[in-house]
């Protein structure tokens, strides 16, 4: 990756491994101990009852006749042509989400960081999408998305783009995108907040030395803004992978996974797999899927993103 | 030292593994609650939903008079959206948090064979068969043996805008059948009194499977073939699915019903922007609210117009109250659902919703508070076609709706499309 | 016009657009919270109402419907839920964020790991499992059952954000501190976090309205006044065959407030360690 030489005046207190030094795995386990005890302590039993389960097969949830069938569930899911669509789907889903609230939300950072009259006015506007709660977002764009009453067939028509109502949630493609533009509107600002958070931390005389440089602004954007933002941008780019891959609240108020499954993504199906279908085995081996396919992105990031030096892991 | 860490994290870890095995009884770690019948006294809860039908005032009232009865029996009721009533059932089932559960037409079959809930067969009174809407009975039946008593019949209804019937000087009697309906829709159409004369409640949901069936049962198909085996590509089926593509080719059938659920429908009709709708019972009061409607006093409703084979059935609609098997008192919440399910309660509130007792339909006084949809009724649910009682269904029902969209959106023939969700079901 | 003035004028313009994208969808939905329900479904839409109706509003205030009475209730479940959640998460995650940044100890990697992983799973996969061990303990249908499942989705967020932020943190601060004889807890608290201000209120902000929006848990996990919280009551209101858009609306405008009164009382003190931000260098 491309540094910028000023950067290197960085503090040393950034360099990512710490010293080693006597007597602090035992501090840690004291501090670490009650988020292991509260997220453990939750979650260890559904997880391993999960696993479990996924290894079974097992039509209700009170089912007492549960052969053991090993990695049956996996097979049968991962020869299934509907997994690896609605795998797609959720690929396309979470890329399209993610690389435009990040160009958006970058965008939309830097001008919240800028100056400008009214600065605050914007910043309180721009809470509000992000405010507004999942379920009443999708209810709010499957009306504006309506076929028959909707805001947007509404001004179109009055402004004279379109003669007729069209069924924006008609077919299966643009179902999604209707989809797409919702959870942007509401994510958007996040992804700005935590990026404005970063550019925050960026220390004000580096510009002023970047300006000095005469370098011009789309230069100091790529040398000295951008690399600065790594940290906020891969906690961005993972936890908004992580949650897109996880889609589910937005696509059970909004679609419900239709038209003919268009927007049935991964976790939709997982769902309904387990609960309306009850192959609790075979919903169990898709979720365990989810988590490995997910890991596996994220390692992917994690790889790419270590080379910065900023990175945890 | 450095290792504490790890060590008492696998430690953790251990322990919990441990705690899991001791306490696996089943795969699911349910099972541990074992149902009874109890001593028929004590508190019961009650799954009920929010929306359409008996309201929670009413319920409220029922369990009111139901105490007062039975002072030794509490009732604790809980409501949730219909959307969430399901996958409360079956979450709920292996910690045995209800009792008493109302449950949808369409999921006898898979909570009786998942054993989620009992048969009550034994418990119900034999005249029950004689005096009960034959359209009502049959609504928790899986297999001959009773899975939950109904609890308000229902069905979809076929609605009408009398005021654009006028326009083209035709009316209730040229909407005999099908055939009849969709010839009075390409006049609207021609006349330029609607752009699109029909709407549907044609997304992906259960919601399509209710239109296609009553739609099937015109046409003379079923979702069984005379063995009782699933045959979703029947002829019949086929020549449904052509009928439904050819309306929306036509441009007789609103295109945006493909997203639209009852409720998209209803308010079509409100907007004063449809001519022709299927819809449950409730929407003739709403289309006759003036807050919500541009077409009070120019609505009809009747039974679903006659298909082909000179058949109209509507579809089983009904909602129904079933014991949990994991219930510790279920002589209780008998008590309970043979009095709220009784011909006393039912016509006490008949405003909410209809009876399942053929006497009711005879007393002049209980039809007068609904009679336009009463009537419809007397004929609409003198039989029901009955959604597939298979334990899978809500699979099967989910692999069909999306077929049948992919044929209303010109993506698969028919008959590649019925043969294909056919397909899906035998795996 | 210098270049300077000509970047401001588009710098303003773009404010401007910004600012109208965001909103117009929202006053949409102010707009049908005040219309009667006739003017939601008119062809053509009536952007402006015949009459303002505000009984969505007073139901819900006064509690007089079913509905208004279960949001009333909602409103307050969630305000406890989301506020303690917040609380738990950000002391518990304050320390372990801390012992991964600044800590040297084995497995800690692995640890790391294992909270991310725990954030990576769907919670279809834990609901049955996590509803039998709510229902052995009695904590169906209550505030403190929600609350937990809460923490354990939202700890692992916030010890992830927090240990990055507190990564940015200069140690030579940390290290003059310690000089001066503070020990490592009162080094994180009398340097570290004041110096992590963006992004300790950013945290709370997201682990908010992570808490706020959560649906799923909120769906299955409660049924009664007792516990259930604003989504699920929304969620609620959509009937099976009608419902009332402006009702939904009117819930959603009410149920933005909190978060965003949060939003803006705490967006400052992000600005605020912007300053400071600045002035440590």
């Amino acid at each position: 990756m491309m540094r910028p030489g000023r950067t290197q005046e960085f503090p040393q207190g950034l360099a990512v491994r710490p010293k080693k030094s006597n007597g602090q795995g035992k501090m840690a386990f004291w501090l670490l101990l009650p988020a292991l005890v509260a997220v453990f302590g939750i979650v260890i039993y559904p997880v391993v009852r999960t696993l479990v389960i996924s290894l079974f097969e097992v039509n209700s949830v009170m089912a007492t006749d549960t052969p053991f069938v090993g990695l049956g569930n996996y097979e049968k899911v991962l020869s299934d042509a509907g997994f690896w669509a609605a795998i797609g789907r959720t690929f396309y889903f979470t890329v399209t989400s993610t690389v435009l609230e990040l160009v958006l939300g970058l965008a939309l950072a830097g001008l919240l960081n800028a100056r400008i009259r009214g600065r605050w006015v914007l910043r309180t506007i721009v809470v509000i999408p992000w405010a507004v709660p999942t379920i009443v977002n999708a209810a709010l764009w499957k009306g504006i998305f309506n076929a028959q009453y909707g805001a947007l067939n509404g001004i179109l028509s009055q402004l004279g783009f379109q003669s007729d109502y069209r069924a924006w949630l008609g077919s299966p493609t643009a179902a999604m995108n209707a989809v797409i533009v919702a959870d942007v509107w509401k994510t958007t600002p996040l992804v700005a907040f935590f990026l404005l958070a970063g550019l925050a931390s960026i220390p004000n005389d580096i510009y002023e030395a970047a300006k000095l440089d005469r370098a011009s602004r789309v230069r100091t954007f790529f040398s000295v803004t951008l690399p600065l933002l790594v940290p906020s941008v891969s906690i961005v780019l993972v936890l908004r992978t992580v949650e897109a891959f996880k889609v589910f609240d937005i696509i059970y108020g909004m679609t419900r996974g239709g038209p003919a499954n268009g927007t049935q993504t991964i976790a939709y199906y997982a769902y309904t797999s387990a609960f309306s279908d009850q192959s609790y085995g075979m919903g169990s081996a898709i979720s365990y899927l989810i988590v490995i396919v997910i890991l596996l992105l994220s390692a992917v990031y994690l790889r790419a993103l270590r080379r910065s030096e900023m990175s945890l892991l | 030292m450095t290792n504490e860490l790890a060590r008492r994290t696998v430690l953790l870890g251990g322990i919990a593994g441990l705690s899991l095995t001791a306490s696996a009884c089943s795969v699911t770690g349910g099972g541990k609650s074992k149902g009874g019948s109890g001593s028929g006294k004590g508190t019961i809860s009650a799954l009920f939903m929010k929306q359409a039908g008996y309201s929670e005032a009413d319920i409220h009232g029922m369990i009111a008079s139901f105490e007062s009865k039975h002072p030794d029996i509490k009732v604790k009721p809980t409501f949730v959206a219909y959307e969430a009533l399901h996958d409360k059932v079956v979450t709920a089932a292996p910690a045995g948090t209800y009792d008493v559960e109302l449950i949808d037409v369409i999921w006898p079959a898979e909570f009786a064979s998942g054993g989620l809930v009992t048969d009550i067969t034994s418990k119900m009174p034999e005249d029950w068969h004689t005096r009960m809407l034959g359209g009502a009975l049959n609504t928790a039946e899986y297999q001959d043996k009773y899975y939950g008593v109904p609890w308000g019949p229902s069905t979809k209804l076929f609605y009408y805008n009398t005021a654009m019937l006028q326009k083209i000087g035709a009316s209730k009697a040229d909407l005999d059948t099908w055939d009849h309906v969709l010839a009075v829709s390409r006049k609207l159409k021609s006349h330029g009194v609607c752009k699109y004369p029909i709407a549907w409640s044609w997304a992906q949901a259960e919601a399509l499977i209710c239109d296609y069936a009553q739609l099937l049962g015109a046409f003379g198909g079923s979702f069984l073939d005379s063995a009782g085996k699933l045959h979703l590509d029947s002829d019949a089926g086929v020549k449904t699915l052509t009928w439904m593509c050819q309306t929306l080719k036509d441009g007789l059938t609103n295109p945006g019903s493909t997203t639209f659920l009852e409720d998209d429908v209803s308010k079509s009709m409100a907007q004063g922007q449809t001519a022709f709708s299927l819809n449950w019972d409730s929407t003739y009061r709403d289309l006759n609210d003036r807050s919500i409607s541009k077409v009070v006093g120019k609505n009809g409703v009747m039974a679903t117009p006659k298909g082909p084979s000179g058949k109209q059935p509507g579809v089983n609609g009904a909602m129904a109250l079933s014991i949990a098997k994991s219930s510790k008192n279920q002589d209780a919440a008998w008590k309970f659902i043979e009095y709220v399910t009784g011909e006393a309660i039912q016509e006490r509130y008949i405003k909410s919703s209809a009876s399942n007792w053929k006497a009711s339909y005879d007393k002049p006084k209980v039809i007068a508070t609904n009679k336009p949809v009463f009537d419809a009724y007397k004929v609409a649910l003198r039989e029901t076609i009955l959604r597939p009682a298979v334990p899978g269904y809500n699979k099967i029902s989910q692999g069909l709706q999306v077929e049948i969209q992919k044929a209303l959106l010109g993506k698969k023939t028919p008959s590649k499309a019925l043969r294909d969700a056919q397909a899906a079901s035998n795996t | 016009m210098t270049l300077r003035k000509r970047d401001s004028v588009l710098l303003h313009l773009a404010a401007v657009f910004t600012a109208v994208v965001i909103l117009v969808p929202f006053l949409y939905m102010v707009v049908a919270s005040i219309s009667p329900q006739s003017n939601l479904i008119s062809k053509p839409p009536k952007w402006i109402p015949d009459h303002l109706d505000w009984h969505r509003y007073s139901d819900m205030f006064s509690g007089s419907s079913a509905a208004g009475s279960t949001f009333k209730s909602a409103m307050a479940n969630s305000v406890i839920v989301a506020c303690c959640t917040v609380a738990i998460s950000m002391v518990i995650s304050i320390f372990g964020a801390y012992a991964f940044a600044r800590l040297e100890f084995r497995g800690r990697r692995m640890t790391l790991m294992m909270f991310l992983a725990t954030y990576m799973l769907p919670q279809v996969a834990l609901l049955v499992p996590m509803y039998i061990i709510l229902s052995g303990f009695g904590l169906l249908d209550s505030k403190i059952g929600l609350i937990l499942v809460d923490c354990s989705l939202v700890i692992p967020f916030t010890l992830w954000i927090l240990s990055n932020y507190f990564l940015t943190v200069p140690r030579d601060l940390e290290d003059a501190a310690r000089v001066d004889g503070c020990t490592r807890v009162g080094a994180l608290f009398r340097v570290i976090l004041p110096t992590a201000k963006p992004g300790i209120f950013a945290a709370i902000m997201f682990s908010f309205l992570l808490a706020w929006d959560e649906f799923m848990y909120a769906l299955v996990f409660t049924s009664s006044t007792n516990s259930k919280t604003v989504p699920v009551a929304i969620s609620e209101f959509a009937g099976r065959y009608t419902t009332d858009f402006g009702l939904v609306a009117a819930g959603g405008v009410l149920a933005a407030l909190p978060p965003v009164i949060i939003a803006i009382v705490f967006q400052r003190y992000v600005v605020s360690g912007m300053v400071a931000g600045a002035v440590k260098e």
